[in-house]
């Protein structure tokens, strides 16, 4: 049983850069942008928010400045693609090469410094309780906080009014532009709302999981978490279900290594993936009618004036 | 106006290229191609420590570029001509998937001669250099399984490549002398570089009753896993004491510098030669870093292997080697296994309980 407690703290620690950032990520699709950049504003937030915790020595501003680092750049690809209108797969690959170069930079002066991980909370008498305490009650508060995100932006999706004039605009700007809202700022918040939770994605990795920071520490996550939102359908419930499948899936195949079960390592270290793809043509087979996909995601919007 | 412009800012260009290469005609100019960046704290980190020692070692008798984060492939073929083209006479190519380009590029300009690392290809102006780091492993297992309680090991692999077969063979040989019934558990992260990969490959061996850990992976997070845990770990090309002050036994560090030394050296004298060089511990291309963490029976136990091995008294792969069936593999060395057996091992020692991924 401890075993299988400790495989579920693994894989918790694991998922949660993944939902962090894919959340971020469905939003601003779903306003109808596709911004390929996580994987770049992930490093520069892991880069800040690790220089911030360095600096001050807290968590919390170390989680601030990973925020404010992915905003930051993720304002760039506003302005490129909603106010210039450029094209924006190139724009979003573009700003990953930029990020990576950029956080090397910033990380120059602190490789090989360490810090304080983030705190594990503690709560009397709860977080004491057999198998499910430490689960529920006992780990960083990274984890509880994504779990709340996914949450906050299913009732925001389709609980609120402004949740259904975003997707509106994702769905068909032109439309949405007629009404009278005004798609390109509903859009830009949609970009900056992902880039936050990159940059948080990203802090999160030096902060809590490793704490360290090293040049191209995401190792490719930025992209898994991509490819988790078209996994989701573009449905925040689908993406808790699609990043804990990820990341169980992934410290299992380690257990299943160290256990000595004889299968190749390369055919488990490809499952995750492998995985993936089943799982996205089971839904395209159960899909009825229609694209699940924002019908406007990844067009450009020119208003007319 | 425009046209002005731009051609005063050509010429101004051109002069300054001109100038800049006369006042270097003098010097040597030698190159490197990195594959990480020089802050990787591991494997690139430590060439970028060899050159510095070189610019100390000549001063301005030399000068010195290099190119960090090459990709290996096509991209780096560009990069080490660009080296060649800006005047660099000695070029340093420091990763294994570099050695096809390396050797495309040494065929077009024999006039420079080129250096690379770990692989196996060579021509008359391009040598080759690697180090023995399964001498440390061997030292590693003796100390890991004087330390073990459970007498369960965790390893952590990048790739299943001789390299790396023959680093846990080593280890487990080595462990052996101590504890003949030592179990190693072996985890592939099929990665050089994933901290948070590793960080779960760590987890899960210790999870499982693994209380050493050792890697064969490029950063610290595996170490500063069983730090936290208050378990024990191996660092890995480069001192990583700082991530585990009460963690880390010992690590294996590459120590190119003496090598590059020499090697500049004999290009200055005008007597550089194509060579293959594989060096360990004797040549002080692979040095250990400061036994720490243990009691002191077990820090002489290492430095007397050390010593062992340094003097030429003790092989790691000494015959008999035997293989996992339990038959005795054939030793084309002597007494030890040849250089060949070790550059190509492919099969895993009597005492593995697990079989090579893709075998």
């Amino acid at each position: 049983m401890e075993l299988l407690e400790a495989i579920i703290l693994s894989v918790l620690a694991a998922s949660t850069p993944l939902l962090i950032a894919a959340t971020g990520e469905l939003v601003t699709e779903r306003a109808g942008v596709l911004n390929l950049g996580v994987e770049g504003m992930m490093i520069v937030g892991a880069a800040c928010g690790f220089g911030g915790a360095w600096l001050t020595g807290s968590t919390i501003i170390g989680a601030a400045c990973g925020i404010v680092a992915g905003t930051l750049l993720s304002l760039i690809f506003a302005v490129m693609t909603l106010g210039l209108a450029v094209n924006q797969v190139a724009t979003g690959l573009a700003l990953t090469i930029l990020g990576i170069g950029l956080s090397g930079l910033i990380g120059a002066g602190f490789v090989g410094e360490r810090i304080t991980p983030a705190p594990h909370l503690h709560i009397p008498g709860l977080t004491d309780i057999p198998l499910v305490g430490r689960i529920l009650f006992g780990e960083d508060a990274f984890i509880y906080f994504s779990l709340a995100l996914v949450i906050g932006v299913w009732l925001f999706l389709y609980r609120t009014r402004a949740g259904l004039v975003l997707r509106a605009v994702g769905d068909n700007h032109v439309s949405a532009h007629a009404l009278g809202y005004p798609v390109l700022k509903i859009r830009m918040f949609a970009v900056m709302f992902g880039g936050a939770c990159a940059g948080l994605a990203g802090a999160y990795l030096p902060l809590a999981y490793t704490p360290f920071f090293i040049p191209g520490m995401t190792a490719g996550r930025g992209w898994i978490a991509l490819a988790l939102v078209v996994f989701s359908s573009w449905r925040p419930a689908r993406l808790v279900i699609g990043a804990y499948l990820f990341g169980a899936v992934t410290i299992l195949q380690l257990h299943a290594q160290g256990l000595g079960l004889g299968i190749p390592s390369q055919f488990m270290s490809a499952l995750p993936y492998l995985a993936t793809v089943i799982v996205l043509v089971l839904i395209s087979r159960a899909r009825t009618g229609g694209s699940t996909a924002p019908a406007a995601l990844g067009t450009v919007f020119v208003p007319d004036r | 106006m425009r046209k002005i412009l731009i051609a005063a800012t050509a010429v101004l260009l051109t002069a300054g290229a001109s100038l800049f290469s006369a006042s270097a005609a003098d010097k040597l100019k030698v190159g490197f191609i990195y594959l990480g960046p020089i802050g990787d704290l591991g494997w690139t980190y430590q060439h970028e420590l060899a050159r510095q020692a070189l610019v100390k070692e000549f001063g301005d008798k030399i000068e010195t570029t290099f190119l960090e984060n090459v990709s290996e492939g096509p991209d780096s073929e560009r990069s080490i001509e660009q080296l060649v083209r800006a005047g660099n006479k000695l070029i340093f190519t420091t990763s294994f998937g570099y050695m096809e380009p390396t050797l495309k590029v040494a065929k077009k300009y024999p006039n420079v001669h080129f250096e690379h690392a770990t692989g196996y290809k060579r021509d008359k102006n391009m040598s080759t250099y690697s180090g023995r780091f399964y001498e440390g492993r061997y030292i590693q297992g003796v100390i890991a399984a004087k330390m073990s309680k459970s007498g369960v090991l965790g390893y952590i692999g990048s790739f299943p490549i001789p390299e790396v077969i023959s680093g846990i063979n080593a280890t487990i040989l080595g462990a052996q002398t101590i504890n003949p019934n030592i179990k190693v558990k072996i985890i592939w992260a099929n990665s050089w570089f994933d901290p948070g990969k590793e960080a779960d490959a760590a987890k899960a061996l210790l999870d499982q009753g693994a209380d050493v850990i050792m890697q064969h992976t490029d950063s610290p997070a595996a170490m500063q896993i069983a730090s936290e845990r208050g378990k024990l770990a191996f660092g890995q090309d480069s001192e990583m004491i700082k991530f585990g002050p009460k963690a880390q036994l010992t690590s294996i560090m590459d120590n190119w510098a003496p090598y590059y030394i020499d090697r500049v050296r004999a290009e200055l004298d005008g007597k550089w030669a194509s060579e293959d060089t594989w060096g360990g511990l004797k040549s002080k291309m692979v040095v250990m870093a400061p036994y720490t963490n243990m009691p002191d029976d077990v820090k002489k136990l290492a430095m007397d292997t050390e010593a062992a091995i340094t003097d030429g008294k003790l092989f790691p792969f000494k015959c008999p080697v035997m293989g996992q069936d339990g038959k005795e593999v054939e030793c084309k060395g002597g007494d030890h296994l040849a250089d060949g057996q070790v550059l190509g091992m492919n099969f895993y020692v009597k005492g593995i309980d697990d079989t090579i991924p893709g075998k």
